[in-house]
């Protein structure tokens, strides 16, 4: 036995004494006596899981030895292809999804859409301008409400009423954004954790405007004029309430998400995002107007949640304080991490791996936040760039300095 | 006054659960500035040891004759899980990204607060577990207002922590060696400290101070539940910046400030939105002298 492998079956060995050492008070302990059973079924399984994962990572790199490469070899294929045709093909792949999916399956891909343009909204702040936010649920919130208040009291249209909610998300991005930003790194992060639930506990309390806990009833769903060939091809007003018609007004949000990030990130502004998140003095000494250009990426990303916000409560047709949680936040930034900080398609497939993942796993439900949890944390020690991660990325700030 | 008196009293009590939670959040942070999102973990897996270990203790029959040393146990045991819970938890989580980029630790202490706070629901069960309330509900009759005996046991316990604690810090070896690799790592390293060490045992102290305060909660409110950790995590943080992150006696001092907040907001103002107070305070202070009321000075990428 060679020492390091030595060493590899002592860590293990004290991992499995300590893990049972917190596993078993908590579940062999009982008013009835001890019980050891429960306990040691979870170490022989974590253990498990442990030595399965240390076999594929040994395995892999015996692959990357060999020079076994199928997703690099994959991806140089796909990229070969000329772009307008993957992009029409994909197009095309989603325009007719909800024609072949069930009705569940359309349940699924609409949130999943409406969490890739949160993600996407969050990922200007978090992933281009480098500014940990833990609050941003608060927008999709102050869209939600916009919306519903404006449907409520003054029978708005959707339409209308969008730009409205845009625009109410990035006023409120303003407000939480010009006192905090000048704070960085973790200090800013508990602040906008702290903003985000002033925001819940408001929308919680407010009876008069926001009927508190037992929220707002009564939205209407979006609304547009179609011809209909019976009647002569007049125009008659269609109610979008079956999933087919949300999950193209939740596909058009999304792709005009999609569309506006990749350009924003490209664009001079983008740019200008990026130097803050790697270096913010070099920035600022570069000319880069940082407190501007900050808030700008706080209210930009708050629009983004907002439309999600909006679509969500005219699709829910209710809203309650209880769809606005920290959890909530937490989930759209393991989003954006998981997927690859900064990269489009790698917030997207985070999107889909979170939502989508456990509907597939829907036996384990219980078990969904707590591998959500574990695989976080793993991410940031294996993974830290993210499944597909952006193509420009520098060594953060933080690290040059501490 | 008699009415003054009393919220004063809660207060001071409420006051010093967050003064024990805001102590591990500000050693952790004064020695590997990070903030450990899974402290109120914890706090909470802290006040559910103490509620297995009473429970237990209680159908054995030993809370009736022996009280006190049934307590005495509980405190200790619960003390020294989370001690070893906080760990491991360093061990896994945050040990291997000491070098790693602020965010990715923080992420990561993000993942781990949720897998305990979940992995305690899965074991514990979603409801409220409650208490054995084998402690009098007696009070002492002070003129016109009262304290109770679990806060008479809340603040001397607390108050006995804290004085360890300072003693620990201030007047021992490794209180020393605490204070060398928070000033400087590098430079405690050269001189003989085991920083790794350090790090370790500074999350233990801190997790076993936020389990006392988890039992104290659990022994006064009656109850725990597994999300119990969340709210107050963040408002013992509060109270960490509050009093100027990285001081102990600062910690202390903003526990308190945010205890009396939140009582007296609510005494005075309005319950509903009590926890906003605290929040508002958090924001305004960092806002406005981010160093806090006892802060050191704080070089750039800190603050």
């Amino acid at each position: 036995m060679t020492p390091a492998s030595k060493a590899m079956l002592t860590k293990i060995v004290v991992g499995a004494v300590w893990l049972f050492a917190v596993v078993w008070p908590m579940t062999g302990i009982t008013p009835q006596g001890f019980e050891f059973g429960k306990a040691i079924s979870i170490v022989g399984f974590a253990m498990a899981a442990v030595l399965a994962g240390l076999g594929l990572w040994k395995l892999r790199q015996k692959l990357d030895a060999a020079g076994f490469k199928p997703f690099t070899a994959l991806a140089n294929r796909c990229c070969g292809m000329p772009p307008w045709l993957w992009r029409g093909l994909l197009l095309a792949a989603l325009l007719a999804f909800p024609f072949v999916s069930s009705r569940y399956g359309q349940d699924v891909a609409i949130n999943v859409l409406v969490y890739v343009t949160l993600g996407l909204g969050l990922n200007i702040v978090v992933g281009l301008a480098g500014l940990l936010d833990l609050g941003y649920i608060a927008f999709y919130g102050v869209g939600a409400y916009t919306y519903a208040l404006l449907s409520i009291h003054y029978q708005l249209s959707f339409w209308l009423a969008l730009p409205l909610c845009a625009v109410m998300a990035a006023a409120a991005g303003v407000v939480i954004g010009y006192p905090t930003l000048r704070m960085r790194g973790d200090y800013l992060a508990i602040v906008t954790l702290g903003f985000g639930e002033i925001l819940r506990i408001i929308l919680n309390n407010w009876m008069q405007l926001t009927g508190g806990p037992n929220g707002l009833l009564g939205i209407k769903p979006a609304a547009v004029y179609l011809p209909d060939p019976e009647n002569g091809w007049e125009f008659v007003r269609v109610l979008l309430k079956s999933p087919e018609a949300q999950y193209f007004l939740v596909l058009a949000i999304a792709l005009f998400t999609v569309v506006s990030v990749r350009r924003l990130a490209d664009s001079r502004i983008g740019r200008a995002w990026e130097a803050i998140r790697e270096d913010e003095t070099a920035a600022a000494i570069m000319g880069v107007n940082t407190f501007a250009l900050k808030l700008l990426a706080y209210s930009l990303g708050a629009v983004f949640g907002g439309l999600a916000g909006a679509f969500f409560s005219a699709k829910m047709r209710f809203v309650s304080p209880g769809s606005f949680t920290f959890i909530e936040s937490a989930m759209v930034l393991a989003m954006v991490v998981l997927g690859g900080m900064g990269s489009v398609p790698g917030i997207v497939l985070g999107a889909l791996a979170l939502i989508a993942l456990p509907e597939v796993f829907r036996d384990f439900e219980n078990y969904r936040m707590l591998v959500f949890g574990a695989a976080m944390a793993l991410m940031m020690l294996f993974r830290p760039a993210g499944l597909i991660p952006a193509k420009r990325v520098g060594r953060r700030s933080e690290e040059a300095h501490s | 006054m008699d009415f003054f008196l009393q919220q004063l009293i809660n207060a001071l009590t409420l006051g010093g659960f967050y003064a024990l939670i805001a102590l591990g959040y500000t050693m952790v942070y004064g020695i590997i500035q990070l903030i450990n999102f899974a402290h109120g973990e914890f706090f909470a897996a802290g006040g559910y040891m103490g509620v297995i270990l009473l429970a237990w203790m209680n159908s054995q029959g030993y809370m009736q004759t022996h009280p006190w040393i049934c307590l005495t146990i509980a405190f200790v045991l619960a003390m020294a899980y989370c001690a070893i819970l906080a760990m491991g938890v360093e061990k896994i989580a945050y040990k291997p990204l000491r070098k790693a980029s602020k965010l990715s630790v923080l992420l990561s202490a993000l993942g781990m607060s949720i897998f305990l706070q979940n992995g305690l629901m899965l074991t514990q069960g979603v409801y409220d577990k409650t208490y054995p309330g084998v402690f009098a509900k007696g009070a002492v009759q002070m003129g016109g207002f009262n304290i109770t005996y679990l806060q008479i046991i809340a603040l001397g316990i607390t108050g006995l922590l804290l004085v360890g604690l300072n003693r620990l810090v201030y007047k021992s070896r490794l209180g020393k060696a605490m204070r060398a690799t928070a000033q400087d790592r590098v430079m405690a390293t050269l001189v003989g400290v085991s920083s790794d060490r350090i790090i370790s045992l500074t999350f233990a102290i801190g997790a076993a101070l936020a389990a006392a305060s988890g039992i104290l909660v659990g022994l006064y409110y009656g109850s725990v539940r597994y999300d119990m950790g969340f709210v107050p995590g963040i408002k013992a943080f509060a109270a960490a910046v509050l009093g100027g992150i990285g001081s102990i006696t600062g910690a202390m001092l903003g526990g308190l400030i945010i205890g009396m907040t939140e009582i007296f907001s609510a005494a005075y103002i309005s319950g509903e939105y009590k926890d906003v107070f605290a929040f508002i305070i958090l924001i305004a202070v960092l806002y406005f002298m981010p160093t806090g009321l006892l802060g050191e000075n704080i070089n750039d990428t800190r603050v």
